[in-house]
């Protein structure tokens, strides 16, 4: 089994990514079994009072989850954001072949770009937010001489 | 009184058919998409999400799309999706402070860490309508700035490291949850938050203003407005550990108030707290200042008998599914009801005037 912070890596990044640019990258799934049909459901966000008190119900959010085996008995699970069976099929799948010897090619094929796409969505909206940042400078202090 | 009576079906049928031939409108206008809806009437999608208690951008835009822009019928729309869906369990408390910010200020602090970044606000626009966004245009390009790798920490931490402001203390009870035990009063704090963040813009907004003008002031101070992306972990049993399951945008509002102490509290600032999905940002300072309003009986403040302050009044009626619910079923048949009412006037009316026609 993977280490649990790479495999947390990459099972936050399947969940948060686009489900048609998933399926780009991975066209064609090998052969699996189904153990957990995809299912849409909802998780409850929660939120802190004060921003770090105790915990209170914010509102639900779509999930949908899967679990798969691969012919050669490895497992992988997916929960992704969003109401998209075939997102959540496909990531099972990818979670799965993360532990199998097909790692290396899956992290340079799907992983690695759709980490360098979403860095790149990051950056460009924190730099548009970045531009409008205040820059004050006083102008006249209102002191007596 | 409900009696059931037939006749209406062929009458339902053609209404809804009509309903659905105005929805669409001018055949010759193009129809709205729903991606369209959900990237270009993306406050509205935030509100419908917000309102309807469920983080899915593409379901508020086709709810809205399906209510022909009635925001409160597609918030009822969400909430009955909702409830099919199985519950597959409860994040971690998001953590606000590790947000991805695209707007942050403060009123209370002009220099301060991770500074005031305006982001995509109608602030300072001069509300002048723009009759350029009718005709057809190329795509706005924003400008860019380097980004700074710095903190952007909350600014009630400035004041708490001084003790100026009262603390609020990690504790990690699993919260009441009203979408699954009715609502009981007095409510944790916890509770009144869950009501408020789903409640109704309109009337949230309208009891923190009457705080502001006097029914209950509270004096508020937005110490910080922020709103950003959060990511969203859920323990996941069959692996033992957390992941992220997606992330949501929200917006967040602390607000800093005065506060003149009390027999165990020394004068300091106290908090209201408003977090709300997508970027909705006059919910989320309303919010705040509802909250902190209800705060009264637990820092030991005088209770002025103002809507604002009353638990009762403003959790069962910020809810505007429940409101519009009740408030329409009047206009459906009542005519056996009214049947009586009428049988009772005419009674009265003809005993008064056989009273009358017997003084005279």
């Amino acid at each position: 089994m993977s280490e649990p912070a790479a495999r947390k890596g990459w099972m936050g990044l399947l969940a948060r990514a686009e489900a048609g640019r998933l399926a780009s990258l991975v066209p064609d799934l090998p052969a699996h079994q189904v153990l957990r049909a995809p299912e849409v459901g909802a998780v409850m966000v929660q939120g802190r009072v004060g921003g770090t008190g105790g915990p209170f119900n914010l509102g639900e959010m779509t999930v949908t989850r899967c679990s798969v085996r691969l012919d050669g008995g490895v497992v992988g699970h997916a929960y992704v954001q969003g109401r998209d069976r075939d997102h959540a099929t496909r990531a099972a799948v990818v979670d799965a072949l993360m532990q199998t010897d097909d790692a290396p090619r899956v992290q340079a094929d799907v992983l690695a770009p759709l980490r360098a796409e979403e860095d790149a969505r990051r950056q460009t909206r924190a730099a548009k937010a970045a531009a409008t940042r205040v820059e004050f400078f006083t102008m006249v202090r209102g002191e007596d001489k | 009184m409900y009696v059931a009576v037939k006749g209406g079906e062929r009458a339902i049928d053609n209404a809804h058919a009509f309903l659905a031939e105005e929805r669409r409108g001018d055949p010759l206008v193009p129809e709205l998409s729903v991606a369209q809806i959900r990237e270009q009437m993306a406050l509205a999608v935030n509100r419908v999400m917000a309102e309807g208690s469920l983080y899915d951008p593409d379901l508020a835009a086709l709810a809205i799309k399906q209510s022909r822009g009635d925001l409160i019928e597609a918030v009822f729309l969400i909430r009955a999706y909702r409830t099919t869906l199985p519950r597959i369990g409860a994040s971690r408390p998001i953590d606000t402070a590790d947000m991805a910010v695209c707007r942050r200020v403060s009123a209370t602090f002009k220099d301060l860490p991770g500074g005031q970044v305006l982001g995509p606000t109608f602030d300072y626009t001069h509300r002048l309508l723009d009759f350029a966004l009718a005709a057809e245009g190329l795509p706005p390009v924003a400008p860019t700035a380097p980004v700074r790798d710095e903190a952007v920490p909350h600014v009630t931490g400035l004041l708490d490291r001084d003790g100026l402001i009262e603390q609020a203390l990690t504790d990690d009870t699993a919260p009441p949850d009203l979408t699954r035990e009715p609502l009981e009063l007095p409510a944790s704090r916890a509770l009144r938050l869950q009501a408020l963040t789903r409640g109704d813009e309109g009337f949230i907004l309208g009891l923190a203003y009457s705080t502001q003008r006097g029914y209950g002031r509270t004096h508020a101070f937005v110490g910080e407005l922020r709103i950003g992306t959060v990511a969203v972990e859920m323990d996941i049993p069959e692996l033992g550990f957390a992941i992220e399951i997606g992330e949501v945008e929200v917006t967040e509002c602390e607000t800093v108030n005065q506060f003149k102490g009390s027999k165990t509290e020394p004068p300091q600032f106290t908090r209201g707290y408003g977090l709300v999905f997508g970027q909705t940002e006059r919910k989320a300072i309303s919010m705040s200042l509802v909250d902190r309003a209800l705060r009264w009986k637990e820092l030991g403040e005088d209770y002025d008998g103002v809507p604002a302050q009353d638990e009762e009044f403003v959790l069962y009626h910020c809810d505007n599914i429940q409101a519009t619910g009740f408030l329409e079923h009047i206009k459906l048949p009542h005519y056996v009801d009214f049947q009586a009412e009428l049988e009772l006037v005419r009674r009265l009316r003809s005993e008064a005037m056989a009273l009358r026609e017997a003084a005279e």
